[in-house]
């Protein structure tokens, strides 16, 4: 009898102690981040974490407010929540006077977007109007959603994908001076609703190809529905979207799409989309992260492209994929994953993704693991745009993270009437008319941005609030640069229906870094695929020149390493897309080095 | 979730001997059908999180059921009813990490074993695993509350087979009443909050409510005894759901379950006992000698 009540107490006591286990777990977890993203001054925060971040966008004369979309009447109970993508920034020195301009995109029928240039004094002034590539939102050809820059006919000069809602449009840059529309003689279809595009050579030709992932199906103008069935026909399976296109670039301005033959061949709703040589093989690859369903993994073997995400790892769980970048986060010269999803408190906690390479895999066999959860980058909110970048010079590359879907009343959520249709079968979800109004209410609104820094032992610790990133704006696109040549990144972060920010970085004297600015000859002279090995201090890094990555965004095509202290460089070895490898030796911290490919 | 069973040990035939060897045990009938949704789900949709995931549930369920069936009971106990509660915490709790499905299914079985009332455990354990986890975990947990795809062939095999199971384990008027309910109230729900009717509807569409209807308020351990108090009890899972909507409750039928189940056995059990106090010997007597 004694026994018994002994074992009972004793259940008992385990049982309260199971009940408490979460409370002692967030508990562990939120003073370990209270204490390292925390508010602080900006020597503290340069003492603490070696930088901090300044909102100059004011100060640089930038005072761009994304505006959205007014779609069809009949979307309008849900208007906030279908018309909640568009704003986007790319980084691209269109003029070639070696500073990085920047160019945003608006989304309201009528409004212009904007290409601001370098003034090399800490300013920047609006030339988009002038130079031709302001007034692309007319009502009739739809509205804008992103842009990636790439050098289509090797003339020196980044060409411009603008990608919409609507008729897609490129525009050659002519030497800086100007840009002329080429849509029709490139190709191009009359109306795609895309929210993603790369540039990359898929094919080692020297001549840049170009990836367009659908979002809404292509048939269907927002603007003048012919039915309201035009939603995802499922939270997680969807596969109703618009198609991919794989425009492979001929030569003399003219493109050829050819994504069925190539094995491309999916409607699974693309957000975004980015390209790298993940398995070593000298062929880019291609990642697609799906809103509403699986991650597509396009492994290239050089002739053909074939969809290997559910073997890789990364194509398996279903999630709300909406950004992809790479970034050597071990620094072990290979790239892992970043995928951002949807995380919200009791509701969906999807998480976001860090799939890294697994151990002993690699090759076109390489398979991944996801990390996130472990290395501390998973919980990112409503995470939109993600960026790689070593924003405190410290040798190991750190994970900046925007998020926020609707802000508008702070009181009230639509997060419940949200999953109410988000569960149905497809008769319902796939029905706008079925959706039950937003009336003013935020979906995971006023969200802290998260700057993820990297302690090269395996964990990323937030310090967002501590650096000076403590905006709450709904944001999508990051674009990292050194605008302004100081050997620091700084960040540009669009968004949805709110001010462009610019913030200025200021790193820790001792921390030292290098930068390279590449230029293909037999390769693509943009240099979008080459990549950079960096060995130093018994350490190695890899990055490449990208040609569009995180959501609907692009970061500046020089490549900028962090090298911490005391740096010794060893070498840097640059594999060019066109297979040539070219080897630097005698390098010095602290500098920017053009390099050209060999003919 | 618990194991269903049938009540009624009767004297049977010899055809009906050799039948019975022909048909499964009742016993294993709902771990072999919550195993099928199980795998009709993910081969249809993929829905799994991960395989280690679901697995890691389901041997917590059952390592936690072995060690305390022989601390309370000193034998070994029949492990249908942990291997579904298993499978429902796999199935139903989402979450990237992998403690939530070890506690959530360590949570269920326990409080079997401590939340008792006359020696009978009043709520549903995998309930009660996943409204704790939902209370107090909310940063780390969500249960699945998107749909499964849009294979309707393979939803109709669920209902058609859960339908079929359901009216052998005699509990078929428990889902009835529940579905029909629902529907009523979704048209009073859509009234009140004027949002569209088929976005009332848009929930019970989705795989949570199977396993919630055939699975979670049919458990004969945690339900009252007449049929009658079943389908009352059925109703009133609906009709408090259909406040925890009115509030917004984005987890309102699993929370409903959460409050009327225990509350329905509760009341059954005193009843019970005042039944039993009024036909007591003394109680008796009591009668006798005034009459």
């Amino acid at each position: 009898m004694k026994k018994a009540l002994l074992a009972r107490i004793l259940v008992s006591l385990f049982f309260v102690g199971l009940l408490m286990t979460p409370a002692i777990l967030r508990w562990r977890f939120s003073s370990r981040t209270a204490s390292s993203n925390s508010r602080l001054d900006r020597q503290a925060a340069l003492a603490r974490h070696g930088f901090y971040l300044e909102d100059v966008t004011h100060d640089a004369g930038i005072d761009f407010v994304h505006q959205a979309p007014t779609l069809d009447p009949k979307l309008a109970q849900i208007m906030p929540e279908v018309a909640s993508m568009g704003a986007s920034a790319s980084i691209v020195d269109f003029d070639r006077d070696g500073w990085p301009d920047i160019y945003v995109t608006n989304s309201a029928e009528g409004s212009r977007n904007r290409l601001y240039r370098n003034m090399h004094d800490g300013t920047f002034k609006d030339v988009a109007g002038e130079l031709g590539i302001a007034d692309v939102n007319r009502p009739d050809t739809g509205v804008s959603m992103g842009a990636v820059w790439g050098d289509y006919d090797n003339d020196g000069y980044e060409d411009l994908f603008l990608i919409k809602w609507g008729r897609p449009e490129l525009f050659h840059n002519d030497h800086g001076k100007g840009f002329t529309r080429v849509s029709v003689r490139a190709g191009l279809p009359s109306w795609i609703n895309a929210n993603t595009a790369v540039w990359f050579d898929y094919d080692g030709d020297g001549l840049l190809d170009l990836f367009v992932g659908g979002y809404y199906p292509e048939d269907v103008d927002l603007w003048h529905l012919k039915s309201t069935r035009m939603m995802p026909d499922s939270f997680e399976y969807a596969k109703n979207g618009g198609r991919k296109y794989l425009f492979h670039n001929l030569g003399g301005g003219k493109f050829e799409e050819v994504s069925a033959k190539l094995g491309i061949d999916s409607r699974r709703w693309a957000l975004a989309s980015s390209a790298a040589d993940l398995g070593g093989t000298g062929h880019p690859d291609l990642f697609v992260a799906n809103d509403y369903g699986v991650s597509e993994l396009y492994r290239n073997d050089g002739k053909r492209f074939h969809e290997v995400g559910e073997q890789a790892g990364v194509g398996f769980a279903p999630k709300s994929g909406m950004s992809v970048s790479f970034g050597d986060v071990f620094n072990q010269g290979k790239y892992a994953v970043y995928v951002s999803n949807i995380s919200e408190d009791g509701t969906l906690i999807q998480g976001n993704n860090l799939w890294v390479p697994k151990e002993g895999t690699e090759g076109s066999s390489t398979q991944y693991e996801n990390l996130a959860r472990d290395m501390g980058v998973e919980l990112g909110g409503w995470s939109f745009g993600s960026q790689f970048g070593d924003l405190n010079n410290d040798g190991t590359l750190d994970l900046y993270v925007t998020n926020g879907y609707v802000s508008l009343d702070h009181k009230r959520s639509y997060w419940y009437d949200f999953t109410k249709i988000a569960g149905g079968n497809s008769a319902i979800i796939g029905d706008a008319k079925d959706w039950p109004a937003m009336d003013g209410r935020s979906l995971s609104g006023y969200q802290q941005k998260h700057v993820w820094l990297n302690d090269g032992a395996g964990k990323f610790v937030d310090v967002a609030q501590s650096i000076g990133v403590t905006d709450t704006y709904d944001g999508r696109a990051i674009a990292l640069a050194d605008l302004w040549n100081t050997g620091a990144l700084d960040v540009v972060e669009a968004n949805q229906r709110g001010p462009l920010l610019v913030y200025k970085n200021t790193v820790s004297p001792e921390n030292q870094w290098i930068e390279f600015a590449l230029e293909g000859t037999k390769s693509n002279r943009s240099a979008i695929g080459a990549q950079v090995t960096l060995s130093w201090n018994d350490k190695t890094q890899i990055q490449q020149v990208s040609g569009g990555g995180g959501f609907s965004a692009q970061n500046d095509r020089r490549l900028h390493f962090g090298l911490g202290r005391n740096a010794h460089i060893q070498s840097a070895m640059v594999r060019w897309p066109s297979g040539k490898v070219q080897t630097l030796v005698d390098l010095v911290p602290g500098k920017l080095y053009k390099v050209e490919e060999p003919k | 979730m618990t194991q269903h069973t049938i009540v009624q040990p009767a004297p049977v035939s010899k055809a009906a001997q050799s039948k019975r060897w022909l048909s499964l045990d009742n016993r294993f009938v709902p771990p072999v059908f919550i195993t099928l949704i199980l795998l009709v789900g993910h081969f249809s949709f993929g829905i799994l999180e991960s395989y280690q995931r679901t697995l890691l549930a389901i041997a917590t369920s059952i390592l936690a059921e072995l060690i305390l069936g022989r601390i309370f009971f000193h034998q070994w106990p029949h492990l249908a009813s942990a291997y579904i509660t298993g499978i429902s915490v796999g199935i139903l709790v989402r979450s990237p990490a992998f403690w939530p499905y070890a506690l959530c299914s360590l949570l269920a079985i326990t409080s079997k074993y401590v939340l008792r009332v006359n020696g009978r455990h009043i709520w549903n354990p995998s309930n009660f695993g996943i409204c704790a986890m939902l209370f107090l975990a909310s940063d780390s947990v969500a249960t699945l509350s998107i749909q499964w795809g849009n294979n309707l062939w393979a939803m109709l095999v669920i209902w058609l087979l859960g339908s079929a199971i359901i009216w052998r384990l005699r509990r078929f008027h428990i889902c009835v009443v529940y579905v029909v309910s629902f529907f009523a109230l979704s048209f009073l729900r859509s009234w009140i909050t004027g949002d569209p009717w088929l976005s009332e509807v848009s929930p019970i569409t989705g795989p949570e409510y199977q396993l919630f209807i055939f699975f979670m308020i049919t458990d004969p351990k945690t339900t009252v005894k007449s049929k009658l108090g079943q389908c009352v009890v059925a109703f009133s899972v609906a009709a408090v759901e259909m406040f925890f909507r009115l509030d917004q409750s984005i987890y309102a039928p699993l929370y409903a379950l959460f409050f009327v189940g225990p509350t329905a056995l509760l009341i059954e059990m005193w009843r019970d006992s005042r039944r039993s106090a009024a036909n007591s010997p003394t109680t008796l007597s009591a009668d006798a000698s005034r009459s």
